[in-house]
């Protein structure tokens, strides 16, 4: 049902601003970890996923993972389809013009049109996927891990002036998620953990502690891990006990160092470490804890193995339901110039309103 | 006595004890080795991958495709399986490294706290031939041992916010090579020109758990002949794996 537009084959984008931090992400680079390579990818699959899905990529198609507000792209070659994923407010750059957008929606971008994220709402994170975007793989992904200079633009997170290749956009209306969820999820709700692997290195009263308290979001928080701070320490059982030889970790690790405060480990975490790990987050739950933002807080609740496995697959059940969601938006995104030019239809500046501008 | 530590939902790790010993590492090595294979013959569905460490694998698994109890069913003949039914070749590597003049900033610290000469912590150094019992902390960083017991030394007080790459450095028993520039408080030795982290190499670690490494003392004259030669593409960092043997034990 999409035609290219007939309008060439390379589109460009011109990162203007990062914003906070931004940097493209797939799902991952796995394979690696016995080399010390962590898996990176994006920190909310489910959110890169629908992102795509609006774009018209494919699930695993490499994604802008924007933290906060400010970031700015500008499109200078051909039209670009873009979607932005998850709860913010967007502005457009469009004919001399600014007017603010929406997300959970894809927008045809001409060039001179441009697009930023003003800002994020109740989250850290969105998803900016770019139709047919075209970003080289190393080591079978595209997911930037600028520690070790791997994927995304130059091995690094996105700079001002950047330049992002993308085929050009297809004809077709513009699609969007109706009614989208509260994303991503009540910030109330516990991150839920399963405890272990070093559980037995602490005290009796630290696993109670750890479900029994809040815990603040440290300023130090990223794509490697986030710092949390609570009341009530984590104590070891012995000083002995603080440290181990060193083990293997997983993006979900919740590390406790001599500080006696825990440290959740994200997708660019190092894959070994020597501090005893008290339990790990769930699957279903890692993406709700990264994006809280530095000063909020959050509790943990104990869950066993089986569980959350099957939280797990729930949780994707449910994200395949919402994609399932996805409509056209009717009688916008027709690109009128090639439809006139083809002299199909007319009257095609009525349909475009029946879609309320959003 | 071996335990099987829960991860949450997506890993586990089955632990085979709690200390640095090749023999821990060597059972690691052999169930790491048996899972691969079964892996590459399809016949555990759902396992993403294994991380080999100093007394533990750790296996992750993709939870939508597979569960816990399924994969562990699968695995457990694999554990404490013949010792001799996975033997797999051990690579010797003779890498060289340059412990003259300002490449080894820690020498002269080294020998005074283990109260010999610089000479005697190169002797000492180049005098054994290190087991790589894993990678992590940085790609490709191997952690290798054991040390001389005179170089076994805890972390340096003051870390380093920065340690050059190539940095040979040796800390809590071990000793290993900086791949990347980092921070770090390991005490530097020499500087190793070869490069253990390529992207554009399919397998982009140069070394593997279980390989074996020795150092062997060039002059700084040599040190920059083989970095450019090596940084030049004119030599293959292969070239320096002695032998590779079946299983030597």
């Amino acid at each position: 049902m999409s035609a290219p537009l007939n309008l060439g084959i390379d589109a460009t984008l011109e990162v203007r601003s990062p914003g906070a931090y931004a940097s493209l992400q797939d799902f991952g680079r796995f394979g690696l970890r016995r080399f010390g390579v962590p898996w990176s990818g994006t920190l909310d699959p489910a959110l890169m996923r629908i992102a795509n899905r609006l774009a018209g990529n494919e699930d695993g198609a490499p994604v802008i993972e924007a933290f906060d507000g400010g970031l700015h792209l500008a499109i200078t070659g051909r039209p670009v389809r873009i979607a932005v994923a998850g709860p913010a407010e967007l502005e457009l750059f469009a004919g001399g013009e600014r007017r603010p957008a929406a997300s959970w929606r894809s927008y045809l971008l001409r060039p001179g049109d441009g697009i930023r994220i003003v800002r994020t709402n109740g989250t850290r994170l969105v998803t900016v996927a770019i139709a047919g975007i075209d970003v080289p793989t190393t080591l079978g992904s595209r997911s930037t891990y600028a520690r070790a200079g791997l994927g995304g633009v130059a091995g690094r997170a996105l700079a001002a002036g950047d330049r992002l290749s993308a085929h050009a956009a297809r004809s077709g209306p513009e699609l969007r998620l109706p009614d989208p969820p509260r994303w991503p999820g009540d910030p109330d709700d516990p991150i839920r953990v399963v405890p272990g692997p070093q559980a037995d290195h602490f005290e009796d009263a630290a696993l109670g502690r750890l479900f029994g308290q809040s815990y603040t979001v440290g300023t130090a928080a990223d794509r490697m891990g986030v710092r949390l701070e609570g009341a009530e320490p984590l104590r070891h059982r012995t000083g002995k006990a603080a440290e181990i030889v060193s083990d293997a970790t997983v993006p979900g690790s919740i590390q406790v160092p001599g500080t006696n405060q825990p440290i959740v480990l994200l997708a660019d975490a190092q894959t070994a470490g020597g501090y005893p790990k008290i339990a790990t987050v769930i699957t279903a739950d890692l993406a709700r804890l990264a994006a809280r933002r530095p000063g909020e807080t959050l509790r943990f609740a104990a869950i066993e193995v089986a569980q959350a496995e099957a939280l797990a697959r729930a949780r994707a059940a449910e994200i395949a339901r919402l994609c399932e969601r996805i409509r056209p938006i009717i009688g916008e995104g027709v690109d009128l110039e090639a439809l006139y030019a083809c002299n199909l239809i007319d009257g095609v500046v009525n349909a475009r309103q029946a879609e309320p501008p959003t | 006595m071996t335990r099987i530590l829960d991860c949450g939902d997506a890993a586990f790790t089955i632990e085979f004890g709690n200390a640095i010993d090749p023999a821990l590492q060597e059972r690691v090595r052999r169930l790491d080795a048996a899972l691969t294979a079964a892996c590459e013959h399809g016949s555990v569905p759902g396992l993403l991958e294994t991380v080999p460490t100093f007394r533990s694998l750790t296996v992750l698994y993709d939870p939508l495709l597979t569960r816990r109890e399924t994969l562990l069913a699968a695995i457990a003949p694999h554990i404490d399986a013949d010792i001799g039914s996975t033997s797999a070749a051990v690579r010797h590597w003779r890498l060289p490294a340059c412990y003259e003049g300002d490449s080894g900033p820690d020498l002269d610290e080294v020998a005074r706290m283990a109260g010999t000469t610089r000479d005697t912590i190169v002797a000492l150094h180049t005098g054994t031939e290190y087991v790589v019992y894993m990678l992590g902390f940085l790609p490709g960083f191997p952690f290798m041992g054991d040390v001389a017991p005179a170089l076994a030394l805890p972390r340096r007080a003051e870390p380093r916010i920065r340690v050059p790459a190539g940095s040979v450095a040796i800390a809590t028993g071990l000793t290993a090579i900086y791949p990347w520039e980092s921070p770090g408080g390991w005490h530097l030795l020499a500087r190793c020109p070869v490069p253990l982290f390529d992207a554009r190499r399919a397998s982009p670690a140069l070394l593997q758990a279980g390989d074996r490494v020795r150092f062997v003392a060039v002059s700084q004259a040599e040190h920059r002949r083989l970095d450019a030669a090596l940084a030049g593409g004119e030599l293959d960092p292969h070239t320096f794996l002695a032998h590779a043997v079946g299983a030597d034990r």
